[in-house]
Formats: C-alpha cells, structure tokens, sequence
C-alpha cells in the first residue's frame, strides 16, 4: 500500500480502477445522490486522510482485555488495516483462500464500495469447505489514529452446505475513517450468520458495505448493532440468485450525542421462491440521527417471493430525528411483499400501564426501550452466546 | 375525620376529534376502609374514565372536585405515587408490553412498590417463589412468567395476570375495571376469590362492572349506579339484583 | 396457469382497452404558431387582455423556466420532450353568443355529450342565454383546449357570494385576489413544469369562497384537449375563507393521437381557520394504444396550504388514463389542527407510467393527515407511489397514517413503493404500511362460483382493492369513476 499524503479527491483521480473514474465524475455523494440523500459525506472531504501506521502489540492488549468477547472457535485480530497473526487463530478445517465466483461490478452503485475498491487492503480471506460447520469466528477490527484510514476487504465464502457464524466487532480511538467491504458468497445450503458490532469512537468514520450472493437454499442471516461513530453507515446488498435463498437483514441502531447512523439494503430477489426479512429498530436520543433506506427489487422470474421489511424508529429527544425510505419495486406479480415504517415516541398507554404498577418514570422509560431492543435481538434465534455478547455490550441484561 | 377514599363532585374531559368532551360531571363517591363497593352503569357513563382518573392518566383532564386517599390529595400525585399509596387499578383491557418479560416486569413493579414503602426488595429467589406460588392459587402456569407481558395472552390469562398482579402489589384500593369481561365462569370464580382472599379490615375495593354476575361472587357492601358522569343512586347489594330484573330505566328517570 | 390467464386478458379489457373518449372535434380554432420564446408569452398575454402585471410576472416565470432542468428523479421513462414542437395557444374562434341549442356549433355540442355532460348543462355550457335554472346540483366550467368556454350557474353562485370563473377573466375582475394569491402555494420556480405553466397558462378555473359561506353546489371542470400538437396547460386557484366549504371536480379528457400531447397544470388551494376544500380529480386522458404510441403527458403540480387552524384540504383522485403521469397533490399543514387528506387510485395498463404521490408537510402542532393510495398495475404497464411524510420541529402531536397498497396484475408490470418518511419533533407520530399483492385464485374461485364472471369478479374485486378511496369521491364523480374502472355494483351491503 502506498503512502497517502493528500486528500481522498486526489487520492482517487491519481489511482487507476474503477474508483477512481467514479469519484472523478462524481466527486463525494451529495444529498442529489438519492443514494445519500439523509447522509452526508462532506465532512470527510475536509480531512487529509494517511494511511494508518502499525498498531502497537500493547494498544492491542489492551483493546483485548476491556473487550469481553465470547469464547469462540477462532478469533482474528486486524489493528491499523493490518492482519495480527500473534492474537489470531483460525476455526478448524478452513482455508485461508476464498472461492469467489469472479465478480461483475456489483458495487459500482456503492460509494463505500468503490472507495474501499481503491484504496483495498487485503482483509480476511477465507472459504468454509462443503459440508463443514465451522463454529464461531470473532474478528475484532481495531483503528486508533487522527486522520487515519483503513479499507480491508473481506472476502468470505461457503461451501455447499457449510456453515459459519462471524461475529464482527468494530471498535477505536480518534478520528478515523474505517472502509471495510465484505464479498460474501454462499454456496447451496451453507448458511452464515454474520453479527456485527460496530462501536466506533464517537468521532470516527464508518463506512461499511457488504455485497452477498445467495446459492439454492443457502442463507444469508446478518445482524447489525450500530452503537459508535461520528458517522456511520452499514451498506447491505444481498442477491438472492438462486431458488429458495433466505437473506436476513436486521439491525438495531442505537443513536445518542450527535451520532449518525445509517443503515442502508438491497435485497435482490432474482430467483423464484426466495424469502427476506428484514427487521430494523433505531432508538435516538440527545441530537442523534437516524437513517434507514431499505430497497427490496424483485425481478420479472423471481415469482413466489415472500418479502417483508418492518422499520421502527423511536425518538427519545426533541433534537433527535429519524429519516426512513422503505422502497419496494416489483416487477412480479405472484409475490408477497410488505413493509412498514413507524417513527414516534414511547407509548404512552405503555409508559402508564407500568406506573400504574408502581415503577417510576424514568425506570419505566428505560424498560421500555429496553424491550423495544431486546425484541430485536431475539432475532438472533439459536445464537445465544452472540446474543448474549451483544446483550451484555448494551447493558440491556435484566 | 374524612373517608378513606373521598371523592367530591369530580369533573373530567379528554379532548377527542370532535373537541373537548366532559366525561365526568361532578361524581362524588366516599369508600370506608375495608368495605367492597361496587359501580353499575350503562355504556358511556363514563366509569372507566372514573377508573383512570383515580389511577393518573394524563389524557384525561380533571376540570373540578377533588380526590382525597388516605388523608392525601390523590389527584396531585403520578401514578407510580399511587401505586406506591395503595392504589390499584386491574385494566379492563391490559396493555400490551412487547419484549418486557413478565417476569421482570413483575419483579420490578413488587419491587419498586416495595422500595417505596421502605420494605426490603426481594432477590430473584424470592421472588420466583413468590409468585409461583400466587400463580398456583390462581391456575396459571409458569409459563406465562417468560412471556412478553400481556401478549399473545387470551382474554382469561390476561385478566387473570391483573389479579396476579394486585396480590402481588398488596394495595389497599383496588379498582377492577369490568375484570369480569370475557371471562368464563370458571375463570370468573378465580378472579373472584383472587379478590375475595384480599378482604380484610385493611382492603378497599372499587368493583366496576355491567353484570350482576360477578357480584354473585364478589358481594359489596354499597353499590353504586353511574350515569352520564354521576352516581345517581346508591345503596346496598339488593339494587344490583333490581338492575338486573329492572335495567336502569327507573333510576334514570328518578334521576331526570 | 389458465386462471392467471384469464385474469389478466380481463383485466387488460377493464382497464379501458377501447378509449371510449378517444374522438376528436372538428372546430375552427385560433392556433398560435409552434414553439415557445418570448414572443408567445406576450402573445398568450396580449390575446386575454391582460394587465401588465400578469404580463411581467409571466414573463419572470419564463427567463426562469430557461434556466431550470426537466427533472427526471420520477421512475418514468419516455422520449426528451421538444418544448419547441408544440403549440402554446389554441382557442376556438369566437362568434357572437348563440341564441338556443340550435345555434350552437354542433361540434362542441357533440363534444359535450361524448363526455356525457347532460344536455341541458350543454346549453348552458354553450352559453345559451337563458338557459339557467337553479336545479342542477353540480357548476361546470368546461376548459376546451386551454380556454374557458363557458361556466354554469354563475348567477346562483354569485348570490350565495361564491365566485367561480375562468382564471383569465379573474385576473381582470378579481385582480387583487389573483395577485393576492397566484403562486403563493405553488411559486412559480417551485419545478421545471410550474414555471413552465406560470410563464404560459391560457386558462383554468378560479374560485373564492368567502367567510363563513357553504357553496351550494358541486363546483366542477372538464378538461379536454383538442386540437393537435397543443399543450394545455391550466392553472387553478381555490381559495376558501374562514369556516367556507367548497367540493370542487375535476374531469380529464382527450382525443387518440398518435403523437405525445403534453399537459403541465397547476392547482393551488388555500384554506384559512375552519375552512375545507375537497378536491376531487378523475383524470382520463387518453393513454395511448396498445404499442405505447401516443397519450398525454401528464406532468402536474397540486398543492394545496392549510393556512388556517382546524383546516381541512383533501384530495382524492381517480388516476386511468395518460402515459405519462408525474402528479403529487400535497398539503402544507401550517394552521394549528390542521388536516390533509390523500385518497388515489391509479391504474396503468398497456404502456401507461405513472409515479404519483403527495407530500404531507406537518409545520404546525396537532396537525394530522391520511394517505391511501392504490395502485393497479396490468399489462406493460408501471406504476409508482412517491410520496413524503414530513413533521418539522414544530409539529408536536403530529399524526400521519399511510397506506399503500399495489395489485400487479400479470408479470409484465411493475408497481413500486417509494415512502420518505422524516421525523423532527418526538411527540410526532408516522406510520406507513404498503403490501404488494395479486388477486388470488381463491377470491377469483369463490365469486366465480357463486356465479360471477370472471370479468365480474374481477371488478368485484379491484372494487373492493380501491374501495376505501372510491368512498371519498362525490356521487356525480364515484359513477364516473366506477364506469372507468367498468366494474360492476357492488351488493347493497357495505
């Protein structure tokens, strides 16, 4: 990787590639680009981002140690954009190769895509052979550093019938901007679970986006809890390419100071009979801002698809506010598709039925948040010691 | 020296699409500790706002009279204040909690009101053991301690988890809002002796409801009859039976 | 699957597979020569004798009009738009008023009856002299090309307060109230499409309801665009005082061609403290034919401002026709408690794009407002709901409920939901739901066996799909609309 000493523009018009062609015609997305309408990017363009020094192995430690992460099959460790062999260990039986089908420009449409496909540092490669359940893997990202950039790229694949949950932890110190792309790929019948936590520091970059493609019967079942960042916008795009895929993706994010959070999917329904879920809850408070643009297409053959999208905002604060664009295009005419979108305060009818029975204001406030939370997580199913990591994170255990 | 509960010429309204709408026109009611009182009236003379008034929903606005409890100006106080005074009230339609556990809440709600009435909390232990057994007296199983509170629930199991509540939370007024709704007989003889078990020099009841049927069960001291915001009529057990032969016609011409 | 089959070829029939309006009336006109400069907005100006303001604020509209760009955010698709290919200005050539039925060109006569407007209201509309009579309930101005012909029942209007004209004589009789409000609600530079009609409307309707005044009757207009290569473009402004009612129509009509026509309106609606205006539109221009050829763009700006405390504006439209539909009636709800209301149907069959919506703006505490919007898409046809939910700081206690729901009917079509949902202000409360959804072979099988055709059944049950929206329109409008939607009565119950 190259030094970088000048602005991201420049960085992009002087580099080759796709990224590069891209920024130069369009600069950094303005609220024009429908795409980051209720996200603005223009703080990043006032900074003159570097290429992230090595972290070092005590800063590391100490990350290790105030993290309470679960017990797992395998951890991996990336500090600054770099792989940490010496705290990483690999679940049983994968290969540190992935088994991508050679990709034909999914991402154009994405910025955090493009920006990552220019400035790419090599991230985890890792293919999960047939059959094989390969438990959990934790990876923790660290970034520490004022002005500082990082853009791994993940590149996961499953083979037939394989299975692999990844809990993906995302945490720093300073202002920094942290570019992670994900290409999954499943094969038919594998199944990834992928959690993520992203609990940025508050004054940091998140710009994240994950490009899944979906085989027979194969799911893609991914949870996103947003806590951190200045910024930050998690970026989903699953292809449901093959009969009877399952996409699932759910989120909480949960806003305060002057975070902004953005959760962002496309749900692709291209073969017939597939199904996606997809469940998002944003709580905000202090002058939080919450985003949610959920697209779901479903394509001409894709009959017999079965989509649904429940968006829920709950707003804590007279400063805080909530912007949601739930969109459904459908070119198919057997299908089941719905969403819905509610925006508002706590209920009040809730918040009396509680202190009715004694419990004071503030303490039944904070039970109901809690539950409006703690449904979502439930979601999680089977995944009880991801759950529980997640719970505990929150401070949301009874 | 002042009733337990005192009630004075009460006047409520709650603003509605259509405007403001008084619902409550100068009630004035007086429970002596330790007696049941019952409240019969036709639809929409305004008994449940009565009951919400008395337990502090704010959507409801009291425009005149007084509430006096236990020597305290009870209008004055939040909900959870009333709670913790003694006051309870069994929904007529209990809401809904999505992801709150039962149990939890349960606990919670025991121990916020104990807290408040400097008595020790409970630990989860005894909690559970608690409420174990209060849900055997009340043929509830266990299971609905892990559940969401109140959803998913059948009408019974809703109802009962009320009763289950106000013998958890001890209160020394209880006001039961058409509890007897959507019950079974069997499930109405529960709720009844759930309530009955309560009496006691030290208990207080407000017992709201349509039918004479629950008071075959539960039998008060007073009844009381309701109408177009009023008591228009009070005296013992026996004009529970004569609404049931008679309707309200009588009374509401006497009142007229 | 044979059922889905024949579902589709019905429903290809219901929606207007013969475009029962689609004549065209051989009057002589005055035509403008094509294109759009200067020169034919002064032309446009000069030929209704209007004033010099009117001149100068048009002529403001136009040098901004240069300056903007088409939008093309809308899920539409169609060929660029030559503005220069069209004519600004068609009006038929005036002769002295006709004195009986007999009189009367006989065109526009058979016009009217084409669109089923009763004879004696064609007299009336033909400017017969004599011909009022205080019976009929519903007011018509008819808009032939552009131009006011001719308005109904003017003097029972009058004497109730109520002034309902044709937007060009409102500017010389009223020009205070004109001035007062032109452009208030909807500014000239709002879009592409409102400068362009500030700069070149010829005609529309105008109504002022004053203080405290129900209007005694239905107010309606009949759009219908004649001659070819003409644009029309009207501009409408409502304006209803402290506590006035008024329940204004409007219908949409236009010959088969072969060739795009456009059509650019603008509706503007003000509501001051108690007032209420229902606005209810069936839009019927021709679509164009089974190969996508011909049909009107339709590229509309409505907008109404509920200015007052407790004012109501509602819309309710009946969207059949155009190939181009771009219409997103909206409500500015500024006065205290206000509401907004949006009720729609919109169907496309054949080649027909439509992307419709509103915008519900809550400025103002306690203010509320309801969406519905059904969409039924068939053939290859697309359609979209676009549609924005805003409460602003301000709106303490805001309410908003939507409902969108799609039918797709066949799988050539498209039907899309595109809600933008912002909240600013805690105690606001929005909801949206949408489902998208075909008619089942089980509801198609149990009217069927209870004896319906399928074409029956089909009504019966895309009745029932618009039903909640059907409901608002007025009686005059609801047969219409139904007669669009050639769908059968449903039972006396419900």
């Amino acid at each position: 990787m190259t030094e970088r000493t000048s602005s991201l523009q420049d960085i992009f018009s002087g580099r080759g590639g796709n990224g590069a062609s891209f920024l130069k015609e369009n600069s950094l997305p303005t609220r024009k680009n429908e795409a980051w309408h209720y996200t603005s990017l223009r703080g990043l363009a006032k900074t003159i981002w570097q290429a992230a020094p090595a972290l070092d192995q005590g800063r590391i430690d100490v990350w290790l140690a105030r993290l309470a992460l679960p017990p797992a099959q395998g951890v991996v460790v990336f500090a600054n954009g770099r792989f940490v062999p010496s705290c990483s260990s690999l679940p049983e039986g994968v290969i540190l190769q992935a088994d991508l089908t050679p990709e034909d420009g999914v991402n154009t449409t994405s910025f955090s895509g493009m920006l990552n496909e220019a400035l790419e540092q090599k991230g985890l490669e890792l293919h999960v052979p047939d059959g094989q359940d390969a438990g959990l893997l934790v990876m923790l990202v660290l970034n520490e550093g004022e002005g500082v950039s990082t853009h791994l790229r993940h590149k996961i694949s499953l083979g037939v019938k394989a299975s692999l949950t990844i809990l993906e932890v995302s945490v720093g110190r300073g202002r920094y901007l942290n570019n992670p792309v994900f290409e999954i790929e499943c094969a038919d019948r594998a199944h990834l679970t992928h959690v993520k936590q992203q609990n940025e520091s508050l004054e940091a970059y998140h710009l994240a986006f994950v490009s899944a493609m979906i085989g027979k019967k194969a799911v893609y079942e991914s949870f996103t809890l947003q806590q951190g960042g200045k910024i930050a916008r998690h970026e989903v795009r699953t292809d449901l390419q093959n009969e009877q895929a399952i996409a699932h993706v759910n989120a909480i994010q949960v806003v305060s100071g002057q975070s902004h959070h953005d959760l962002t999917s496309f749900i692709h329904h291209i073969a017939p009979h597939c199904q996606s879920r997809q469940t998002v809850r944003t709580v905000m408070d202090q002058e939080g801002t919450g985003v949610f643009q959920g697209k779901i297409l479903v394509d001409q053959k894709a009959q017999k698809t079965d989509g649904y999208q429940m968006n829920q905002a709950l707003l804590l604060s007279d400063s805080a506010q909530m912007n949601s664009k739930p969109e459904l295009e459908i070119y198919a005419d057997d299908v089941r598709c719905s969403h819905g979108a509610t925006v508002g305060a706590l209920d009040e009818e809730q918040l009396f039925y509680l202190r009715s029975r004694g419990i004071a204001e503030a303490q039944a406030r904070a039970m109901l948040i809690r539950a409006f939370l703690n449904e979502s997580l439930e979601l999680l199913g089977d995944q009880t010691i991801v759950r529980d990591y997640l719970l505990g994170s929150m401070n949301l255990h009874d | 020296m002042t009733s337990f509960l005192d009630i004075r010429d009460l006047e409520a309204q709650i603003e509605a699409d259509e405007g403001t709408k008084p619902i409550l026109k100068g009630l004035s009611l007086s429970v002596p500790k330790g007696e049941v009182h019952a409240i019969m009236g036709p639809n929409g003379s305004g008994k449940s706002t009565l009951s919400y008034v008395l337990a502090g929903r704010e959507d409801y606005e009291v425009t005149g009279g007084s509430v006096v409890f236990k020597g305290e100006d009870l209008l004055a106080l939040a909900p959870e204040e009333r709670a913790a005074l003694g006051v309870f009230l069994a929904f007529q339609a209990p809401v809904e909690l999505p992801g709150v556990n039962n149990a939890n809440f349960l606990r919670t709600a025991v121990n916020a009101i104990r807290k408040a009435r400097e008595e020790t909390e409970l630990d989860a232990v005894a909690f559970l053991k608690l409420v174990r057994e209060e849900m055997r007296h009340l043929s509830m199983s266990p299971e609905m301690l892990k559940r969401a509170v109140n959803v998913g629930f059948s009408g019974g199991e809703k109802k009962r988890n009320e009763v289950l509540q106000m013998r958890l939370l001890k209160p020394s007024l209880a006001i039961l809002d058409e509890t007897d709704s959507g019950l079974d007989i069997d499930a109405l003889r529960i709720v009844a002796e759930g309530v009955n078990s309560l009496r006691g020099p030290e208990f207080s009841a407000l017992v709201i409801t349509h039918h004479q049927r629950l008071l075959d069960y539960i039998v008060p001291d007073k009844v009381h009859v309701m109408a177009m915001g009023r008591i228009i009529h009070s005296g013992g057990p026996e004009i529970a039976l004569q609404l049931e032969k008679e309707g309200y016609k009588a009374f509401l011409e006497a009142a007229a | 699957m044979a059922a889905t089959t024949e579902t589709r070829k019905t429903v290809e029939t219901l929606a207007h597979s013969t475009y029962e309006w689609g004549f065209e009336t051989d009057i002589e006109m005055d035509i403008a020569p094509k294109g759009l400069d200067e020169g034919i907005v002064r032309l446009i100006s000069s030929k209704k004798n209007e004033p010099q303001w009117m001149l100068d604020w048009r002529l403001k509209a136009f040098a901004l009009w240069k300056t903007m760009e088409e939008p093309h955010w809308a899920k539409l698709r169609y060929p660029v738009i030559d503005y220069q290919d069209a004519h600004y200005f068609a009006q038929p050539r005036k002769k002295p008023g006709p004195k009986s039925l007999e009189e009367v060109d006989p065109e526009l006569l058979r016009t009217y009856e084409k669109l089923g407007i009763p004879l004696h209201e064609q007299a009336l509309l033909a400017g017969v002299e004599g011909a009022e009579q205080p019976r009929v309930p519903v007011a018509v101005d008819a808009v032939f090309d552009s131009v006011s012909v001719a308005t109904t029942f003017r003097k029972t209007l009058q004497e109730a307060g109520v002034i309902f004209c044709p937007i060009s004589e409102a500017i010389i009789e009223h020009p205070d109230l004109v001035q007062k409000y032109l452009g208030r609600v909807v500014p000239v530079g709002d879009n592409f499409f409102s400068a362009l009609n500030s700069a070149v409307f010829t005609d529309g309707s105008f109504v002022y309801i004053p203080k405290g005044v129900r209007c005694p009757m239905e107010l309606s207009t009949y759009f219908r665009i004649n001659a070819r290569n003409t644009g029309q473009f009207e501009r409408t402004l409502i304006i209803a005082e402290e506590g006035a009612y008024v329940s204004y129509l409007e219908g949409c009509t236009a010959p088969q061609r072969d060739e795009n026509q456009l059509h650019a309106a603008v509706v503007e609606l003000v509501a001051m403290d108690d007032a209420a205006i229902k606005y209810s539109t069936v839009q019927n221009w021709y679509p164009g034919d089974e190969n996508g050829k011909g049909g009107i763009y339709n590229f509309v700006t409505k907008r109404g401002l509920c200015q007052g405390e407790r004012s109501r504006i509602s819309w309710t439209q009946v969207e059949t026709g155009s190939a181009i539909t771009w219409k997103y009636p909206s409500c500015i709800l500024a006065g205290r408690g206000s509401v907004g209301e949006f009720y729609s149907v919109a169907v496309t069959n054949k080649h027909q794009q439509a992307d419709t919506g509103t915008k519900m703006i809550h400025l103002a505490p306690d203010t509320k407002s309801t969406i519905i919007a059904k969409t039924i898409s068939a053939g290859k046809s697309d359609s979209t709901y676009r549609g924005l939910v805003r409460m602003q700081p301000k709106a303490s206690n805001g309410r908003n409920f939507t409902q969108c729901d799609s039918l797709l009917i066949g799988d050539q079509c498209g039907a899309h939901t595109v809600p933008y949902i912002e909240s600013r202000n805690m105690s606001a409360r929005v909801e949206h739901e949408a489902t998208t959804s075909k008619i089942s072979e089980d509801q198609l099988f149990y009217c069927r066996s209870r004896g319906l055709s399928d074409e029956e059944a089909v009504g019966l049950i895309v009745n029932g799909f618009c039903r909640e929206v059907l409901k608002e329109l007025p009686m005059e409008f609801a047969v219409e609309a139904q007669k669009l939607l050639q769908i059968s009565l449903e039972g006396s119950v419900g």
